[in-house]
């Protein structure tokens, strides 16, 4: 159903056979190749075949098969398709950012830090800021590679790369200024945040362990506004352009370095809020490890997706789902998580050899036009 | 692969993983959640599950376990866990208490048990193992100040918590002992147990932390290093290995590392051993008679909660005198006649 929905949404703009499978078929595929080479890999450790089984039921029971689990599914969603917008818009733009888990930690501490800092403002006033907060910090901190990009070509990859190792320490150092730490403890970890800058919990009158929170209305906002932003505005052209043919849109009259740093800081935004969506909506504070290697997640969540904003909010949710299924998998079937890293790295291989998939399943696709695009 | 599933021969199989997902267990169930280092890190999780896996062997129960990848991992864990019909739920480490406490209060009909943790006031569902290790780590940092060549030792923590640092107390307690008692200065890089500062990875799974953070030690003299990071001093080990234990021994936590980690079992001089496999063990067992109520469980020198491993592969190059004083002063500490602190 969902890829239906997803085919009526293609079509509503001008879009090729070729694009539909590219967008749809090869994911798909993708998806059900790793799949079986994830059984491939148990079955080599030994694995018997009812485990295997077992196993998938589990992954299928613990991302969609319960209230809670899809709850899960949806806060594990949340984080990935927000970061992932912002990868993909700079991808679009020709920008490959690695540095989305340096924003996600800039965004999560600013967010914290002004949610404890003005505890006592309703609601209404304190969570929009705290939000805000986090956007602006990731916003922030991805600009200084764009800057660093558009004034002395320092390649992106690079300065984001070390920017993450950056804030990682930032955070470490932050976390243990007497300003931010939690009273009475030495370890690392940040002072909670009020429960008016908290993401609301939306399901917690039915039970309170159901996790899923407002976070989720936030990346339906970010998807239509990134898909407005990319396909209907001015700048959006301007990214694709530049991201298409720098040197083309220059000689159009595109400004590249302005393009360059606002893409960075657009996408560095969508960031540092799965950076805010995580600490105001799941922790509740900031600690060490909170980004958890989302901005790397979230990278394969932007290639998945195709860097089209609907694309990434699936490919966010298959994300979602393998990583709250994978918990069940362990719960049931007693199967290494490292396994669902695996499937999920499988899935990113095949999605980024279009051809090798095209391959295996030669009846996907048209005959004619074997061979890719 | 999948076709295979529906043949006579798997059909068995496949039935009953359909019997195990629609039918409820009536056995005891013990799961487990473990902290971001993994249940297979040769020291801090999985002596927490060896407890579970005796009880599994003795008591016949079940067992499950979740690992956690992160800490935004813990309080999802646990809720699996609690739709998972487990008679207990153990978690394992000091920064998982506040998930714990929110998910007993939350689902106070549910058994909770975390290592590494007091709650005050007490959990009316939650018992808390805690050990006090600074009791054994004296025992290793007076054993070390014995041993050193160069009379600089070495210690770094994982995380700045009350758990771990307990160790560099100890530890540290334990040389300021031997050096007032037979008037050496050794010194003890790494921790300052006043000022409640010293070097600390940040984490708990980094290996090359660990071999990085012994190296900088060797180079400031240190030969006896003490790494209280879970699996991140397998990285220590690694140096040592390679370095020899003439110029450089690893002093190991939770588990006998000896035994854990036998392919570098000869870098290790002792190990300061936290049995949380026996309070696992016994909080599974009390859970099982229904003796279960909330509160602390304390391991100690003296019930054996905590203690020093053997000398193994090291013994002979441990002085006789130094083996006679570690257990007067061992005994010292369990009558009290030697305050462990200062």
């Amino acid at each position: 159903m969902t890829d239906l929905s997803m085919n009526d949404l293609m079509k509503a703009k001008v879009i090729g056979r070729t694009e539909i499978e590219d967008l749809v078929v090869v994911p798909l595929f993708a998806i059900i190749v790793a799949l079986l080479l994830g059984a491939v890999a148990m079955l080599a450790t030994n694995v018997d075949l009812g485990t295997i089984g077992l196993s998938y039921l589990a992954l299928l029971k613990g991302s969609v098969g319960s209230l809670n689990a899809i709850s899960e599914t949806l806060t594990a969603a949340a984080p990935l398709v927000l970061a992932g917008l912002g990868l993909a818009l700079g991808f679009r733009a020709g920008l490959f950012n690695i540095g989305a888990e340096g924003q996600i930690v800039t965004g999560g501490i600013a967010a914290v830090i002004t949610g404890f800092s003005f505890a006592g403002l309703p609601t209404l006033i304190l969570l929009p800021m705290s939000l805000l907060a986090g956007a602006l910090a990731g916003a922030l901190y991805a600009s200084i590679a764009g800057f660093l990009k558009a004034t002395t070509g320092a390649h992106e990859v690079i300065s984001t790369i070390m920017l993450n190792l950056i804030s990682y320490r930032l955070l470490d150092y932050l976390l243990r200024m007497p300003a931010i730490q939690k009273e009475g403890r030495a370890d690392p970890i940040s002072k909670s945040v009020p429960e008016a800058a908290e993401l609301p919990r939306l399901l917690s009158f039915l039970d309170p362990n159901l996790r899923v929170h407002a976070g989720i209305f936030l990346v339906l906002i970010a998807v239509a506004i990134v898909y407005w932003l990319l396909f209907r505005s001015k700048l959006g052209f301007e990214f694709r352009a530049s991201g298409e043919n720098a040197e083309a849109a220059r000689f159009a009259g595109i400004h590249s370095s302005v393009i360059i740093v606002a893409a960075m800081a657009t996408a560095g935004a969508l960031a540092g809020l799965a950076g805010a969506n995580q600490v105001l909506g799941v922790l509740g504070r900031a600690t060490p490890g909170f980004s958890a290697g989302l901005g790397f997640d979230a990278i394969a969540v932007a290639l998945l997706g195709r860097s089209h904003p609907v694309g990434v909010l699936f490919a966010g949710l298959l994300f979602g789902a393998l990583e709250a299924g994978g918990r069940q998998m362990q719960v049931d079937a007693g199967v290494s998580i490292d396994l669902i890293g695996i499937i999920q790295a499988l899935i990113i291989v095949f999605i980024a050899a279009p051809l090798l998939v095209r391959a295996i399943f030669p009846w996907g696709f048209r005959r004619d036009r074997e061979g890719g695009s | 692969m999948f076709s295979q599933l529906f043949s006579p021969r798997y059909f068995c199989a496949t039935a009953a993983v359909v019997m195990a997902l629609t039918g409820s267990a009536t056995a005891f169930t013990a799961c487990q959640v473990t902290d971001t280092g993994g249940i297979d890190d040769n020291s801090f999780n999985q002596t927490a599950w060896k407890g579970v896996q005796d009880a599994v062997t003795d008591f016949g129960i079940e067992a499950r376990f979740l690992e956690s990848q992160a800490e935004t991992d813990y309080e999802a864990n646990i809720n699996s866990l609690i739709e998972g019909d487990c008679d207990v739920i153990i978690t394992v480490g000091f920064l998982l208490g506040d998930a714990t406490k929110t998910a007993a209060e939350a689902n106070p009909d549910q058994k909770f048990s975390i290592v590494d943790f007091a709650y005050d006031p007490p959990i009316a569902n939650v018992l808390g193992q805690v050990y006090s290790t600074d009791e054994a780590a004296f025992l290793a940092g007076y054993l070390a100040a014995g041993m050193t060549q160069t009379e600089v030792l070495g210690v770094f923590g994982g995380i700045n918590i009350p758990p771990v640092t307990i160790f560099m107390d100890g530890f540290s307690w334990g040389v300021d002992y031997h050096n007032a008692q037979k008037g050496t200065s050794v010194i003890v890089l790494g921790w300052d147990p006043d000022t409640r500062e010293g070097l600390f990875t940040n984490n708990f799974e980094s290996l090359d932390d660990g071999r990085a953070y012994a190296q900088n030690l060797y180079d400031e003299g240190a030969d006896i290093v003490l790494p209280v990071a879970g699996p991140v001093g397998l990285g220590s080990a690694a140096l040592a290995d390679e370095l020899g234990t003439d110029r450089l021994k690893i002093i190991g936590v939770d588990a006998d590392l000896y035994l854990t980690d036998p392919e570098k079992g000869h870098v290790y001089l002792t190990s300061i051993t936290k049995r949380m496999d026996a309070t696992v063990r016994q909080v599974i067992e009390m859970a099982m008679n229904d003796q279960f109520e909330g509160g602390l469980l304390v391991g100690s020198l003296d019930n054996g909660g905590v203690g020093l491993a053997p000398f193994h592969d090291l013994a002979d190059a441990v002085p006789d005198d130094l083996k006679a004083e570690l257990d007067a002063i061992r005994m010292g500490i369990i009558d009290g006649s030697i305050p462990v602190g200062r």
